[in-house]
């Protein structure tokens, strides 16, 4: 991530670049990447969860020598991928419960640690990861995750949020930001969408549990992306990553703008990226243009209700003031550019 | 086979491979080329982006030898070229454009440091060209030629190489090693250079040869001239002859106080020049406003830096001795300037006419199926072909804007078509794609990255010395220049489309082979379209 040569060309922001040496470049670039999510899965078109599991996946993959076994929670990530007899998975997998990702998890770390022990070895070389969308890391799962975290079992748990279930019809989940529609936070009255004040941030929740490692990140920056994963497989004990992952169904948002909407809701504010050691933020991405909230906003339909001759602008200011927070709380500009 | 199978399971798992989803496509991703702004503006038709492509790597030679495949003179051009490229760069609307012109001259200048040659022709033709006239147009000609194998003889009326380049460019902005350096490396691949050679007679000329085919690109080098009432001992020279003399022996005699009539950057020049030949007084009487004038603003304000005076909006209604009588004008609504009748008087020892020049075309007479248009030749605008069958002509002598680069695009379309019609074909118009625009650009990978601009003499030492007045770029400055090119409209593998692919439909080939779609399971979502840097993939709609 600290590179020391800027290629301005590609800036450090493409997946590649020709000039830079191998090592450097990131996991997707290879050709020799895992695809650890085959074609042939049954996303949509344009799926950010599809494409920050094989982000996050190959990364680890890499990292430990092809050395993982990944628990998945139900949801779209499991549905897409896995429909009897078929899988797009590319390393031992498992799926059990929609709530227990993070206990399965848990199980597969005791049970490599007792192999390593049989063989006389002092840790596993192989490594878990727990994986599952926003719905069943924050709510249905949120037990078993608090456990796994207080525990510190040595196990990477990644949250691919999409801010709603949206396998089974974009419900509100507790991951779903105020003011947006869903099927069950419908665009009607007085207060249209998921109520303000309501929800939880699962990152702050984690650190709270002052676990070795905490990150965000989103499917906009690659190169970010992998060096958290690949800095976390480097640590024992739970850590936990929170990827910001663009649903074009649920929020109604044109497929080839996926990666934008990741984008824009980290340079508006909305979504924070940081790193947190032990409960304590040792790193945060500086925001590179700034940019209104209403521009991440816009070109969703799931907030349609904010703009048009109706309009809401006093939820407009509610969701810029929460923006300004992240940046106030995390120092998200650099000085000079704090307006 | 049938495998034993755990309790409740009936099918032998399977791979997603087995559906394609391919199938859902409504819309699919194609891979396009598209022809970058800089390319498409140059006169010389040089691949900029091509050749950027290996100086972002730091392969100079390949750069050198990319650039040169169109344009001989890198370090000529890369001195006085007007750089159009540059103004229609798509960089220019993130932050500044490339200095294409500076990176063009640090490969020339590293050609020459490191002495590379072209390589002389693989085999000969047999076929005999005559060119006339040893200036950019003829020369590049000459160059292009010869890499074909052509027997290839330039006849030069003037004593040196170079035409306009040499006797119009001052040495301030071109220095004359420079010049004959690029110059020499053309009659190094085997040209026959016939220097101080009038071509008085050509249809002679081109029968005692025994040519196969001919190009013409004597340049423009009569002076125009403007009737002023003048009386006795005034001393009004023209603009070529000056800049001529420049390059003789003996210096011209200017005076103390210079005027320059004209508003073109050939007036700019002789400005300039009076200064450093110790004039206290450069001033230069143009009829029109600074808007409107032809010369290039950096020049003028190049000129100006340097001292130069201008009276704007004036003419000269007569000379009298040491005495110019100055009438001021207006500009009407069409901005044409207008007398007002009002006068005042400008003391000059000299006074020196920049109005344009036209063309000698002398030696054309008896030549059967020329026609000649407003003083200049006509030619098929495709293949530079004149009337005459075999007979080419190029640069200042054809309708055309006349600069060095102009010409040099000249010579290069010319031989070619010359190539093609001694091998008795037609060379057909290459297809050209569509110019990549900014619109198309996702410029959010770019990073921020300022010009580097080139160092400039200073100022006490450009008015006392032809010294060159603009430096070149250092390596380190010119790797950072062009390593700020966008590559607009051309993949340049930077490995997006199939990093973003959320299906692994993108197949990367490896490097220098680019990617290609794997139409199976592509979904038609265009998240690659839209994350391509530079514009290089199209979504076009499925048929049927």
């Amino acid at each position: 991530m600290n590179q020391a040569v800027k290629f301005y060309q590609t800036g450090t922001f493409t997946v590649g670049n020709r000039l830079l040496a191998p090592e450097q470049r990131t996991v997707q670039a290879s050709i020799e990447r895992n695809n650890s999510i085959n074609s042939g899965h049954r996303a949509c078109q344009g799926c950010g969860e599809a494409l920050g599991a094989r982000y996050a996946i190959d990364a680890a993959m890499r990292a430990t020598g092809n050395q993982v076994i990944a628990a998945n929670a139900t949801g779209c990530l499991e549905v897409f991928s896995t429909p009897y007899p078929e899988t797009s998975w590319q390393l031992p997998w498992i799926h059990s419960l929609f709530g227990n990702a993070a206990a399965v998890g848990t199980g597969i770390a005791a049970a490599l640690k007792v192999k390593a022990l049989k063989a006389g070895l002092a840790k596993s070389s192989v490594r878990v990861v727990s994986q599952g969308g926003d719905g069943g890391t924050t709510d249905i799962g949120f037990g078993c995750l608090s456990g796994m975290f207080e525990r510190n079992d040595d196990v990477l748990y990644i949250c691919y949020d999409n801010e709603a279930y949206m396998n089974t019809g974009v419900q509100r989940s507790s991951a779903t930001p105020p003011g947006a529609r869903t099927a069950t936070t419908m665009a009607v009255g007085p207060a249209p969408g998921a109520d303000f004040g309501k929800g939880k941030n699962l990152p702050r929740i984690a650190m709270a549990h002052e676990i070795p490692y905490v990150a965000t990140a989103t499917v906009d920056d690659l190169h970010d992306l992998e060096a958290k994963v690949e800095h976390a497989m480097t640590l024992h004990g739970a850590r936990y990553l929170h990827i910001l992952v663009p649903c074009p169904l649920g929020w109604g948002s044109a497929s080839h703008d996926t990666i934008r909407l990741a984008r824009l809701a980290r340079e508006t504010g909305i979504f924070p990226v940081f790193e947190a050691e032990h409960g304590e933020v040792t790193r945060v991405t500086k925001i590179r243009r700034r940019l209104p909230v209403e521009d991440y906003l816009r070109p969703q339909r799931r907030f349609a209700h904010l703009f048009g001759p109706k309009g809401n602008a006093e939820m407009l200011v509610r969701i810029q003031a929460d923006a300004d927070k992240n940046i106030r709380r995390y120092g998200l500009l650099d000085e000079e550019a704090t307006p | 086979m049938t495998m034993q199978k755990p309790f409740a399971i009936t099918l032998d798992p399977g791979s997603s491979l087995a559906n394609k989803t391919g199938s859902w496509r409504t819309e699919r991703p194609v891979y396009v080329d598209r022809l970058p702004p800089c390319n498409a503006q140059c006169p010389a038709g040089e691949d900029i982006q091509g050749w950027l492509f290996h100086a972002e790597s730091g392969d100079y030679e390949a750069a050198w030898r990319h650039l040169t495949r169109d344009n001989p003179f890198p370090a000529i051009m890369g001195r006085v070229c007007y750089h159009s490229c540059e103004s229609v760069c798509n960089r220019g609307r993130i932050d500044t454009a490339v200095g294409i012109n500076s990176v063009e001259r640090f490969l020339g200048d590293e050609a020459l440091k490191r002495n590379w040659r072209f390589d002389p022709p693989r085999e000969e033709s047999g076929k005999r060209v005559l060119i006339v006239g040893a200036g950019p147009s003829g020369m590049s000609a000459a160059y292009q030629l010869r890499r074909l194998g052509h027997a290839v003889t330039v006849i030069e009326a003037g004593p040196l190489m170079g035409g306009m380049m040499r006797f119009g460019i001052p040495k301030y902005r071109l220095p004359r090693d420079v010049l004959d350096a690029e110059m020499q490396r053309i009659v190094d691949m085997g040209v026959t250079i016939k220097l101080g050679t009038k071509v008085e007679d050509l249809a002679r000329t081109m029968a005692e040869g025994a040519y196969d085919a001919t190009f013409l690109a004597v340049g423009a080098h009569i002076a125009k001239r403007a009737f002023i009432p003048a009386k006795d001992s005034a001393r009004i020279l023209d603009a070529v002859a000056v800049l001529r003399s420049m390059e003789g022996e003996e210096r011209p005699m200017l005076g103390r106080r210079v005027v320059v009539y004209g508003g073109g950057n050939t007036a700019i020049d002789v400005a300039r020049t009076a200064k450093r030949l110790g004039a206290t007084e450069a001033v230069i009487v143009y009829r029109r406003t600074r808007e409107r004038m032809p010369a290039h603003d950096f020049e003028v304000e190049e000129a100006l830096e340097e001292g130069v005076l201008v009276k704007w909006l004036s003419t000269i209604k007569q000379v009298d001795g040491s005495a110019l009588t100055i009438e001021k004008m207006e500009l009407d609504e069409k901005g044409n300037p207008c007398a007002t009748g009002i006068f005042e008087t400008l003391a000059a020892d000299s006074v020196v006419l920049a109005l344009g020049q036209d063309v000698d075309l002398s030696l054309l007479d008896g030549v059967a199926g020329l026609e000649i248009d407003d003083g200049v030749v006509r030619v098929d605008p495709a293949t530079m072909m004149t009337g005459r069958a075999g007979l080419f002509a190029g640069g200042d002598m054809v309708p055309a804007e006349r600069n060095v680069t102009v010409a040099i695009g000249h010579g290069k379309k010319a031989a070619r078509h010359i190539d093609a019609w001694l091998r008795g074909t037609r060379l057909a118009p290459a297809p050209k794609h569509p110019v990549a625009t900014f619109e198309r650009l996702n410029a959010w990978y770019y990073s921020d990255a300022p010009q580097k601009v080139r160092p400039q003499l200073d100022i006490a030492r450009r008015t006392s010395s032809f010294d060159e007045v603009q430096g070149g770029l250092s390596e380190d400055n010119a790797l950072f220049e062009a390593r700020r090119c966008l590559s607009c409209g051309n993949c340049f593998e930077c490995d997006n489309c199939y990093g973003v692919c959320p299906d692994n439909a993108v197949v990367k080939l490896g490097p220098g082979n680019r990617f290609e779609f794997n139409y199976d399971y592509c979904k038609g979502c265009g998240v690659c379209v839209a994350e391509c840097p530079c514009g290089a993939i199209d979504m076009v709609p499925e048929q049927g």
